[in-house]
C-alpha cells in the first residue's frame, strides 16, 4: 500500500480543514484530448507533411519533372544505384535537386530542434540560437574566409570556419557569462549581446578590408542559400544531426524540470549547470553545422517549437523531436519559395524565412498574449 | 529515523553576514517550524538544511552524512524542497509539473504520473491536473509545489525529510490549514518536516518545536510553550504580541488598541 495516500484518506476523513473541491467557476481549460494523443497527431500530420514537401521539392523547378518520375528516379537510384548519365531527369535529381532538398529539411530539423532546445534551457519562449553568438561567430569565420580568399583553395574551408566561428563565440559568451561559477540566464543573454555585437563589428571590418567580390560574397552567404548543396554537405549535416538530435532527445526530460526555475530544478535532483552548458553545447554544434552549410537563416528556430507549444503544450517529451519534424517541413516549403516565387531566380531562403517568419511570429505572439499564457 | 543537522552555520553575502553561527536540528516525525522577523535569517538556514547554500563556516548532517558532499541527485532522493518562488515557466498541465517531482527516481513516464495524481489527490487538487500552471492564482501554485515536494518524497517514511519555505504565503486560510495539517500528516508518517512561516498562530498550533530567529541568529529554540512567550516575541517582533490560552491551546496575535474616533 502506498503510505502516503493511506495517510491521505485517513486526512479527508478525521478532519473538516482538508478541501476536497477549491470552489472554481472559471471555465476549464483543460485540453480536451491529452497532450500525448495531441502529439501523436501532430507527429502523423508533420510526417505525411514532410514527404509531400520533400517529393514537391525535388520535383519543382525550372526543369519539370512529375511527383512520379520523381519517386521512381528515387527507388531505381536506391535499389540498382544511381547513374546519372542514365537520363536527364535522374542526373537533375540525383546531383542538384536531391541533394538540395535533403539539406533544406536536415538544417531545418536542425535549427528547430536548437530552437526548442535554447528556449527550454532558458525557460524562456523568445530565446533564440543567436543569443549565444552562433550566427555572428559563423559570419565572422565566413567573411575571413571570403576575404582572403581561402575559399578558392579549399572546398572546406567555408563550412569549417563558418562552424569554427560559431562554436568559438557560444563558447566565449558561456565562459565570459560565468560569475563565480553558475552563468544565470540574464547574465548569459547580457554577454550574449556583448560578443555579437564584437562579432558583427568584426564581420563588418573584414568587409570593410575586403574587396568588391569577396563583399559580395560575405554579404550572400548572410542572406542564407541552399543553392549548391552537395552529397557530402548532406553527408556531414545528417551526421551532426543524428547525433546532436538523440543527445537532445536524452535531456529533455530534465529541460522540461528547468520551468521550475534553477534553485526547484536542483533540488528536484538536475545538476542545473552541468545540463545548460550540455545543452548549449548541442544548441551550438547543431546550429552551426546549418550555418556553415546554409549561412544565416533566421526565425525557423523561434517559430517552430513557438508554434508547435501551442499545439502540443510545453512539454520537451514531445516537442523535441516535433520540432525536428516541424523545422524540416518548414524549410523544405520555405526552399520550394525560395525558388518559385519570382520566375528565373533563386531568392536567398533567409529572405524567406525572415519575411514570413517576423510576420507569422508577431500574429502567434499577439494571440498568445491575447487568448494563452506566455508564461513567465 | 531521520535527524537533520546544522551546526554552527554561519553565511555571509558580499560584507553582510546574513546568518551567524545558526543551529537547527530536524527529526523524523516532528514538524519543525522557523518564525521570525523580515530578514531574520529563516529562508537562509532552511537553505543551508536544503543544501541548496552552502556555509562559510558550520557543519550541515544527514544521518550521519555531510550534506555539503552529496551530489545533486543523492540530494533529491533524501530530501525534498519547497521554494518561495512557485512560479512555472511554461503552460505545463499541473499533473506534469507535480510529476516533475519524480525525476531524480527515474520511474518511467506512467509511474510519475500515478504518483503525481496520488499527491494532488492528498491535497485535494485532482480536478485542477489538467488545467495548465499559468492559469491558476498564486496561491494554487503554491498547493502544485507543495503536492510536488510529496511526489518527490513518496513513499513517505522514517527516513523522508520535507522542507517548507513560507509554503502558505499566497493561501486562503482554508488551503493554508490544509497545507500545515498535511504538513502535521507527514511528521506523523515518519518525515522530518521543517517549514518556515510568518503566521505566528499557525506555527504555534502545528509545530512540535519552534525556532525563533532574530538578525540572523537563533534567538530560541523549544516547544512551542518555551518558545511562545510575551516579551521574547514583543522584542523580537518590536511589536507588542499577547499569548493566550484558548480551550487548552496556545494562540498568538498581535496586540491591537484599535480606538473607535
Amino acid at each position: 500500500m502506498h503510505p502516503v495516500t493511506d495517510a491521505m484518506r485517513e486526512l479527508s476523513g478525521e478532519t473538516s480543514t482538508a478541501v476536497s473541491t477549491p470552489p472554481d467557476d472559471r471555465p476549464p481549460t483543460a485540453p480536451a484530448r491529452p497532450r500525448g494523443r495531441r502529439a501523436l497527431v501532430a507527429g502523423g500530420v508533420l510526417g505525411v507533411a514532410l514527404v509531400i514537401s520533400l517529393i514537391a521539392s525535388a520535383s519543382i523547378g525550372q526543369f519539370h519533372t512529375s511527383p512520379s518520375e520523381v519517386l521512381s528516379s528515387l527507388y531505381n537510384g536506391l535499389i540498382h544505384g544511381v547513374d546519372p548519365s542514365r537520363s536527364q531527369v535522374d542526373g537533375v535529381l540525383w546531383s542538384i535537386r536531391f541533394p538540395r532538398a535533403a539539406l533544406a529539411a536536415l538544417i531545418g530539423a536542425s535549427l528547430a530542434v536548437s530552437g526548442a532546445v535554447m528556449q527550454g534551457v532558458f525557460a524562456n519562449p523568445l530565446a533564440e540560437p543567436s543569443i549565444i553568438g552562433v550566427n555572428a561567430g559563423a559570419s565572422v569565420g565566413a567573411a575571413i574566409v571570403f576575404v582572403f580568399g581561402y575559399s578558392q583553395t579549399a572546398v572546406w574551408s567555408l563550412p569549417l570556419a563558418a562552424f569554427l566561428g560559431a562554436v568559438a563565440t557560444a563558447f566565449a559568451v558561456w565562459g565570459l557569462s560565468r560569475v563565480g561559477g553558475t552563468a544565470s540566464v540574464l547574465t548569459l543573454i547580457l554577454t550574449g549581446i556583448a560578443v555579437n555585437a564584437v562579432a558583427v563589428a568584426v564581420t563588418s571590418f573584414l568587409i570593410f578590408m575586403g574587396d568588391r567580390s569577396s563583399r559580395e560574397q560575405v554579404i550572400f552567404w548572410q542572406l542564407g542559400t541552399l543553392a549548391g548543396a552537395r552529397w557530402p554537405d548532406v553527408g556531414v549535416t545528417a551526421a551532426v544531426f543524428a547525433g546532436g538530435f538523440a543527445a537532445c532527445l536524452a535531456i529533455r526530460r530534465q529541460i522540461d524540470v528547468l520551468a521550475l526555475g534553477d534553485t526547484a530544478a536542483s533540488s528536484t535532483g538536475v545538476s542545473v549547470e552541468r545540463l545548460r552548458f550540455g545543452a548549449l553545447i548541442l544548441v551550438s554544434i547543431l546550429t552551426a553545422v546549418a550555418v556553415a552549410f546554409a549561412g544565416v537563416i533566421a526565425f525557423v528556430g523561434l517559430i517552430v517549437p513557438h508554434a508547435l507549444r501551442l499545439a502540443v503544450g510545453p512539454s520537451h517529451r514531445y516537442l523535441v523531436p516535433l520540432s525536428a519534424l516541424g523545422g524540416a517541413v518548414l524549410l523544405s516549403v520555405a526552399d520550394i519559395a525560395a525558388r518559385t516565387v519570382v520566375p528565373f531566380a533563386d531568392l536567398p531562403i533567409g529572405i524567406f524565412t525572415a519575411v514570413v517568419g517576423g510576420p507569422l511570429f508577431l500574429v502567434m505572439l499577439r494571440r498568445t498574449l491575447s487568448g494563452y499564457q506566455l508564461g513567465r | 529515523m531521520a535527524v537533520l543537522t546544522v551546526e554552527g552555520a554561519t553565511v555571509s553575502v558580499g560584507r553582510a553576514t546574513i546568518l551567524t553561527q545558526a543551529d537547527l536540528t530536524l527529526t523524523g516525525g516532528e514538524v519543525t517550524i522557523i518564525i521570525g522577523p523580515n530578514g531574520a535569517g529563516k529562508s537562509t538556514l532552511l537553505s543551508v538544511a536544503a543544501g541548496e547554500r552552502k556555509p562559510q563556516d558550520g557543519t550541515v548532517t544527514l544521518d550521519g552524512d555531510d550534506l555539503t558532499q552529496l551530489s545533486v541527485k543523492e540530494l533529491a532522493k533524501r530530501r525534498a524542497v519547497m521554494p518561495q518562488d512557485t512560479t512555472v515557466a511554461f503552460p505545463f498541465t499541473v499533473r506534469e509539473v507535480v510529476a516533475m517531482g519524480r525525476t531524480v527516481w527515474n520511474d518511467g513516464a506512467a509511474a510519475d504520473d500515478r504518483v503525481a495524481m496520488e499527491a494532488l489527490e492528498a491535497i485535494g487538487l485532482t480536478p485542477f491536473a489538467d488545467r495548465a500552471i499559468t492559469t491558476l492564482s498564486g496561491g494554487e501554485h503554491q498547493l502544485v509545489a507543495f503536492a510536488r515536494v510529496i511526489a518527490q518524497v513518496a513513499p513517505v517514511g522514517d527516513n523522508s525529510v520535507v522542507l517548507l519555505d513560507e509554503p502558505t504565503a499566497a493561501m486562503d486560510v482554508a488551503h493554508a490549514e490544509a497545507t500545515l495539517t498535511t504538513a502535521r500528516l507527514l511528521a506523523s508518517q515518519g518525515a522530518a518536516v521543517g517549514i518556515v512561516l510568518h503566521d505566528l498562530d499557525a506555527a504555534a498550533a502545528y509545530a512540535d518545536r519552534l525556532v525563533l530567529m532574530s538578525h540572523g541568529r537563533v534567538r530560541s529554540i523549544g516547544a512551542v510553550g518555551e518558545v511562545c512567550h510575551e516579551p521574547l516575541l514583543s522584542e523580537v517582533y518590536g511589536s507588542p504580541i499577547e499569548v493566550y490560552d484558548h480551550d487548552g491551546n496556545i494562540r498568538v496575535a498581535p496586540r491591537r488598541r484599535l480606538q473607535s474616533a
